[in-house]
C-alpha cells in the first residue's frame, strides 16, 4: 500500500514539476499576471491616488474612505475585492487556456503516454495551477502593500502594517482565485479547447451573473440564487472580509456561507473535469 | 510477446472503426503495421497506448493493461505527429517530457544526439521544420531506453535523408534489443526495415506475417502443359489463368511428381511481387 501510495505521488510530483516549467515559461502566464497587478494598482491605487488629490470622485467617496482603502492595513482587503469578478475572469482564462490549449497542441496525447495515470496527470495540472494562484495572490498582496506604503509615505500619513484581517483577506482570495481556477479546468477540458473555454468562462464570470443580478431585482428566488452561484459566492466572501467598493463585492451571505459555497465549487469543478478526462478518449 | 490483441474491437455507434483484430508483436523486432488511411491503424495504437478505451476484445502491452503506468513508462510513443508546446524550446520540451515521466535531465541530452538534433535544441519549437518537429518526437519516444518503441508515421516530413537516418535509427534500436512498432504508408520503408507486418483494411486485420511470406517468397509460380491437369496433381495449388500458384512447395518433388504424369514444366520460380502489389491487392486499394 505504501509503495502505491509512493509510486502515485511521485508520478503526481513529476507533473506538477513538468507543468510548473512549462507554466513558467509561457507568456501566457506573465502577461495575465502583469495584467492583473495593472488592473489592481490602476483601479485599487491610481485612480483612488487622483480623486483624493483633486481628480473628480464620481463614487462620492468620503475622503476618508479614500484614504481609508489606500491604507497598508487594508491591503489585504484591496487584494480580495478585485477577484469577484475582474480578477477571477483574469485567473478563469489562465486556467482554461492552460488546460484547454493542450488538445490543440497534441500536448495532452504527449502527457497521458508519458506514464502518469490520468488521474495524477489532473491532479499535477490542478497542483500547478494551484501553485501559479498562491504565487499570484501573494505577488498582488505584495504589490499592493508596496503601493499603499509608497502612498502613505508620499502624503505622510500614519500607518500600521497589516494585522489578522489580512491574513483572512488574504485566504479569502486564496479560496476565490482557487474557484475561478477550478472553473477554468472545467470548462477547458469540457470544451477540449481553449477559445470556447474563455469565451464561455468570460461570459459567466463578466455577464451571465451581472445579467441574473439585474433580473433578480424583479424575481424573489432569481436574486437568491444569485448570492450562492460562483461568482455571488465569491462576492459575499470578499464583502465579508473586508473587500468592498468594486464590482462584484456582495454582502447577502456571511462569510462562512459563501467559504463553504466556494469550496463546494472547487470540489465540483476540479471533481467534473477529472471525471471527464478519465473517462473520455483522447482522439 | 511484448504486444498482443485478441479481437480487440471499437465501434462508435454501429460502426467498427478496429474490428476484432488479434496482432502479435515479438520481442526485439520490427512490427511494421500498414493500412491505407482510415483502417483502423492509429486507433489500434491509440488503444494500446490507454488514450482510447476498447469495446470489445482485450490488449496487453508488455504483460500490462494498456494505459497503466506500468505499461507506460516501458513505451516510448509517437502517434500522429509530435505533440509539444509551441513556445518552448525543443530541449524545454523534452525536460518537460523526462519531468512526467520521472527522469533525470542527462536522459534528454542523449536523446537529442540520438536524433541529431543538438544543434537546435534551444530554438523554439515553433520555429522548427516538420522534420524537425518529427524528429523532436522521436526523441520524446526514446527517453529512457523504453522496451518498446510504437512510431506513427515516423518518417512524415522527413528528407531523403532523414528517412535514411530513421531506418538507421531503427535498426540500431532493434540491435540494442529494443522492439518497434512501426506504422506506415511507405511501403518500401516497411520492406526495408520490417522482420514481421500485419496489414489492416477497414479496421480489420487481412494479414500478418514476415514481409518475405507475404510477398510471397514461399509461393511458387508454376508453368506447366497441360495446366489443368497439373493443378489437379499438386494439392493446394491454385489456378491462376495458365499458371498455377504453389505454397509452401519442394521445387524439386514438385517437378519430379508433374514430369512422371507426363506434364511439361516450362516455369518453375518463387512468385515474388513487391510489398505494394501485396497491400493493394489485400485492401482493395489502387
Amino acid at each position: 500500500m505504501g509503495s502505491v501510495m509512493d509510486t502515485v505521488m511521485g508520478s503526481v510530483m513529476g507533473t506538477v514539476k513538468a507543468e510548473l516549467l512549462r507554466l513558467w515559461k509561457w507568456p501566457a502566464t506573465w502577461v495575465l499576471t502583469g495584467v492583473w497587478l495593472v488592473m489592481t494598482l490602476t483601479f485599487g491605487y491610481v485612480f483612488n491616488y487622483l480623486a483624493l488629490s483633486g481628480g473628480t470622485n464620481t463614487r462620492d467617496l468620503s475622503q476618508q474612505q479614500l484614504i481609508g482603502s489606500m491604507q497598508p492595513e487594508n491591503a489585504g482587503a484591496a487584494v480580495v475585492r478585485g477577484l469577484p469578478m475582474f480578477g477571477g475572469a483574469i485567473v478563469l482564462v489562465l486556467a482554461a487556456l492552460a488546460v484547454g490549449s493542450g488538445y490543440g497542441w497534441g500536448t495532452w496525447k504527449t502527457t497521458l503516454t508519458a506514464g502518469p495515470r490520468r488521474v495524477s496527470a489532473m491532479a499535477g495540472t490542478l497542483g500547478a495551477l494551484a501553485v501559479v494562484v498562491v504565487v499570484l495572490v501573494a505577488l498582488t498582496f505584495v504589490v499592493d502593500l508596496g503601493a499603499a506604503i509608497a502612498v502613505a509615505s508620499l502624503e505622510d500619513w500614519g500607518w500600521s502594517l497589516p494585522g489578522w484581517s489580512a491574513v483572512e483577506a488574504v485566504g479569502a482570495s486564496l479560496l476565490i482565485a482557487a474557484m475561478w481556477t477550478a472553473f477554468g479546468v472545467f470548462l477547458g477540458v469540457a470544451t477540449r479547447g481553449p477559445a470556447l473555454a474563455v469565451g464561455l468562462g468570460l461570459m459567466w464570470a463578466v455577464v451571465a451573473e451581472n445579467l441574473l443580478r439585474g433580473v433578480g431585482s424583479l424575481l424573489g428566488p432569481v436574486e437568491s440564487l444569485t448570492g450562492v452561484l460562483p461568482g455571488g459566492s465569491a462576492g459575499n466572501l470578499a464583502g465579508a472580509v473586508g473587500g468592498s467598493g468594486a464590482p462584484g463585492v456582495l454582502n447577502d451571505l456571511s462569510g462562512t456561507t459563501a467559504a463553504l459555497f466556494l469550496l463546494g465549487y472547487v470540489v465540483f469543478f476540479a471533481g467534473a473535469a477529472t471525471l471527464l478526462k478519465v473517462r473520455r478518449d483522447l482522439v | 510477446m511484448i504486444v498482443t490483441t485478441e479481437k480487440l474491437t471499437k465501434r462508435y455507434g454501429d460502426r467498427a472503426v478496429v474490428d476484432e483484430v488479434s496482432l502479435s508483436v515479438r520481442r526485439g523486432e520490427v512490427y511494421g503495421f500498414l493500412g491505407p488511411n482510415g483502417a483502423g491503424k492509429t486507433t489500434t495504437i491509440r488503444m494500446l497506448l490507454g488514450l482510447v478505451k476498447p469495446t470489445g476484445g482485450t490488449a496487453r502491452v508488455l504483460g500490462e493493461a494498456p494505459g497503466t503506468p506500468k505499461a507506460l513508462l516501458r513505451v516510448g510513443s509517437l502517434i500522429e505527429g509530435p505533440g509539444f508546446y509551441p513556445y518552448l524550446s525543443g530541449r524545454d520540451n523534452l525536460r518537460v517530457h523526462a519531468a512526467r515521466r520521472g527522469l533525470a535531465r542527462s536522459h534528454v541530452e542523449a536523446a537529442l544526439e540520438q536524433v541529431d538534433l543538438v544543434g537546435a535544441a534551444g530554438q523554439g519549437f515553433r520555429r522548427y521544420s516538420l522534420g524537425m518537429k518529427q524528429r523532436l518526437g522521436v526523441a520524446a519516444a526514446l527517453l529512457g531506453r523504453p522496451e518498446l518503441l510504437i512510431l506513427d508515421e515516423p518518417t512524415n516530413g522527413l528528407d531523403p535523408a532523414g528517412m535514411a537516418d530513421m531506418r538507421d535509427l531503427v535498426r540500431a534500436l532493434t540491435a540494442q534489443g529494443q522492439t518497434v512498432l512501426l506504422s506506415s504508408h511507405l511501403l518500401g520503408e516497411v520492406e526495408e526495415i520490417c522482420d514481421r507486418v500485419g496489414v489492416i483494411a477497414n479496421g480489420r486485420l487481412v494479414a500478418e506475417s514476415t514481409v518475405e511470406q507475404l510477398r510471397g517468397d514461399t509461393v511458387l509460380l508454376v508453368r506447366a502443359d497441360p495446366v489443368e491437369k497439373a493443378h489437379v496433381l499438386i494439392e493446394g495449388s491454385s489456378l491462376h489463368g495458365d499458371v498455377l500458384h504453389v505454397r509452401e512447395a519442394d521445387a524439386a518433388s514438385l517437378v519430379r511428381t508433374l514430369v512422371q504424369a507426363d506434364v511439361d514444366v516450362r516455369e518453375v520460380r518463387p512468385l515474388l511481387r513487391t510489398l505494394e502489389e501485396v497491400f493493394f491487392e489485400m485492401t482493395g486499394a489502387a
